[in-house]
């Protein structure tokens, strides 16, 4: 068996497969739930309810999408252009960790200071967080895919070290925390009694901004040649280590705000259990939307859903959570087989 | 300075050298041989996780320890048929299979550990293997219980390290299968099918994976819990980079890690571990890897056509 390209897909050929993966981790989900012995069907209808049934459950769904997105389009945008960066959790910990820094008492600047002067610095922690990897890519061959990945490890030991160290709260009755962020420090909401905190907007413009970028300059142009090929992208004069230094800093930072946004505007401190994994989440959100930046929003809002819908029908229907991340899985080998499939056909040899 | 001494002239520390060493060379042979034969399996560390729980449960269920550990690799292989057929039947990103195939099989086995034990508050015990002294050569001082006092796992993982080494280097199976990682238009053109021989590496090496994974709970921890893979999968991949993609030195640099490893946790309980925090030494192996990388990223020896689906007819 082999694949074909088709030449000109028609529009059942573009729609059909997705709807198809879409439809079959659906299924999947009943099937899951069914093994774990719950009715497959009322378990699928509490995860919605879960997610989307209420106004609280709704404003959950969006504040645990704000960090997807951020990681999604961190990964999205270093994806397009070919550098694996699997390194998203350690950069959201760089950017938190910064914000935690400069954000609990040096900085004595009013709120509408104070809150870029972070974001920035977060920015910055995680782009270069991720440009050494990215030097050591180009000057020495060295693989980004483990490095990244390695330093995930290597941070969250930092992390852990400082919050047992000089950056524990005094009033932390022990626990490894952070003391709190000034109020100046603090995002805040976007409506008065609703939970959703302005770490969302700033999520949803950073799509607007990283979609504006890739589609309307030229340095967005180049990161998706760079992408597209390396060596006619040298060849059409397009500086190559000077772009994916870029599309590094632009990448790490994104991350870094996931961490910046969760701190200033969800917990508040710093402690150990921050991201549960997000970064690693980030690579699921880019890939559903096929890295596009409009995508990662929708993609984001969809994990998110599944997550906090997951945790709410695990505690009334008992089956286990991790139920999230299988469906997640599936979700995401069907869709890019799905997007493939909408490419091309499979012929006998 | 006497403490160091004093650590690297005890047994134990050579002892637990190869006893880390044993999931990761399992491990590292199997990302190793996808490799050679040009797909980046990204999956280890799920895959571990699944060889993990899948040899725990068989062995939890009454099977004998053995039957265990082929359960382990067969669920290994099952997950290894899924990469292979995505990465080298349809051509999909490696990097993101893989990473798909490590979510899918570490989720998977959390949610069938959680299904079968809904409400157990410390993980159950099984009776795990048990060491193997060779005569004679285990009286030998500190190679003797450090290499040959080991369980047979241990003993299996040497003895695996030596027969890919042999059939990669020896065999016309090993020169189709390094071929097609350097040149699979060459492979093609020579009647042989590049669909079969990718696939069935990433088969063979993902059962290798799920070994590794086997060994953390049938032979070093006795039972199953969360989080007990913790990494080693990466380092894995790590390893091949630092091993050159060849199976000697990939061994190498499994002990060597693994005595960083080891040492690491030892001079946690000397004087100079009173000073500095315990951190600092958990970084330690995952900073060398790094370094080693970087030292060894000169030499031009990683597969040509790594990561590069192939399909007839398209250049």
């Amino acid at each position: 068996m082999r694949l074909e390209p088709i030449a000109a897909p028609g529009f059942a050929r573009r729609v059909l497969p997705p709807l198809v993966a879409l439809g079959a981790t659906t299924l999947a989900g009943a099937a899951l739930a069914r093994f774990a012995g719950a009715d497959a069907f009322a378990a699928l209808g509490l995860i919605a309810k879960g997610a989307l049934g209420t106004k609280f459950a709704l404003m959950e769904t969006l504040n645990r999408a704000t960090p997807l997105i951020f990681a999604g389009l961190s990964v999205a945008v270093a994806f397009r252009a070919r550098l694996w960066n699997i390194g998203a959790e350690a950069q959201l910990y760089a950017g938190a960790l910064v914000t935690v820094l400069l954000g609990t008492g040096i900085l004595p600047l009013p709120s509408p200071l104070l809150i870029p002067v972070l974001a920035l610095a977060a920015i910055l922690a995680g782009a270069v967080l991720l440009i050494v990897p990215a030097m050591l890519k180009l000057r020495l061959g060295v693989d980004e895919v483990v490095t990244t990945l390695l330093v995930n490890f290597i941070m969250l030991l930092i992390v852990s070290m400082l919050l047992e160290g000089p950056l524990k709260d005094p009033m932390g009755m022990g626990w490894p925390k952070s003391a709190p962020l000034v109020h100046e420090a603090r995002l805040p909401r976007i409506l008065p009694g609703l939970r959703l905190h302005w770490g969302f907007g700033l999520a949803v413009i950073a799509a607007f901004a990283v979609w504006i970028i890739d589609r309307r300059t030229v340095a967005g142009f180049e990161m998706r040649a760079v992408g597209a090929g390396e060596a006619a992208a040298r060849f059409a004069g397009i500086r190559v280590p000077r772009v994916v230094l870029r599309t590094a800093a632009l990448s790490g930072g994104l991350a870094a705000l996931a961490g910046f946004s969760e701190v200033a505007g969800l917990k508040g401190n710093l402690t150990l259990d921050l991201s549960p994994g997000y970064g690693y989440t980030g690579i699921v959100v880019a890939m559903l939307a096929a890295l596009n930046p409009f995508g990662v929003v929708l993609a984001a809002l969809f994990v998110a859903a599944v997550f906090v819908g997951a945790d709410s029908m695990s505690r009334a229907a008992g089956v286990p959570t991790y139920i999230a991340d299988m469906l997640l899985a599936f979700a995401l080998l069907a869709m890019v087989l799905a997007l493939t499939m909408t490419r091309y056909r499979l012929r006998r040899a | 300075m006497s403490e160091i001494v004093e650590i690297l002239a005890s047994a134990s520390l050579w002892i637990a050298m190869v006893r880390i060493a044993s999931p990761l060379i399992f491990a590292t042979l199997g990302e190793l041989i996808c490799e050679r034969a040009g797909v980046l399996n990204l999956g280890i560390e799920g895959i571990m996780v699944a060889g993990a729980f899948s040899g725990w449960l068989a062995a939890y269920a009454g099977m004998g320890l053995w039957p265990a550990v082929a359960v382990a690799c067969l669920t290994g292989m099952g997950f290894g048929l899924l990469h292979a057929g995505l990465t080298v039947l349809f051509g999909l990103s490696q990097h993101v299979v893989g990473i798909g195939i490590t979510l899918l099989a570490t989720s998977s086995s959390y949610f069938a550990y959680r299904v079968a034990l809904p409400e157990v508050a410390s993980p159950p015990k099984i009776e795990a293997f048990q060491n193997w002294p060779v005569p004679v050569l285990s009286q030998i001082t500190l190679i003797g219980p450090a290499f040959f006092d080991q369980t047979p796992m241990t003993y299996l993982a040497f003895g695996l390290a030596g027969l890919v080494s042999w059939l990669l280097a020896r065999t016309p199976l090993g020169l189709a299968l390094r071929a097609v990682g350097e040149n699979p238009a060459a492979v093609d053109a020579q009647g042989l099918s590049v669909a079969w021989l990718r696939s069935g590496a990433v088969i063979a090496g993902s059962g290798l994976m799920a070994m590794g994974g086997a060994f953390l709970t049938l032979s070093a921890f006795n039972s199953f819990f969360f989080g007990m893979v913790n990494g080693r999968g990466w380092i894995c991949i790590a390893l091949v980079v630092f091993g050159a993609w060849r199976p000697g030195k990939a061994l190498a640099g499994a002990l060597l890690f693994a005595g960083f490893d080891a040492l690491q946790i030892r001079l946690q309980q000397t004087t100079l571990g009173a000073d500095l925090p315990y951190q600092i030494f958990l970084m330690l192996p995952y900073l060398l890897s790094i370094l080693a990388l970087v030292l060894s990223s000169r030499r031009a020896s990683v597969p040509a056509a790594l990561m590069r689906p192939f399909r007839k007819g398209e250049r």
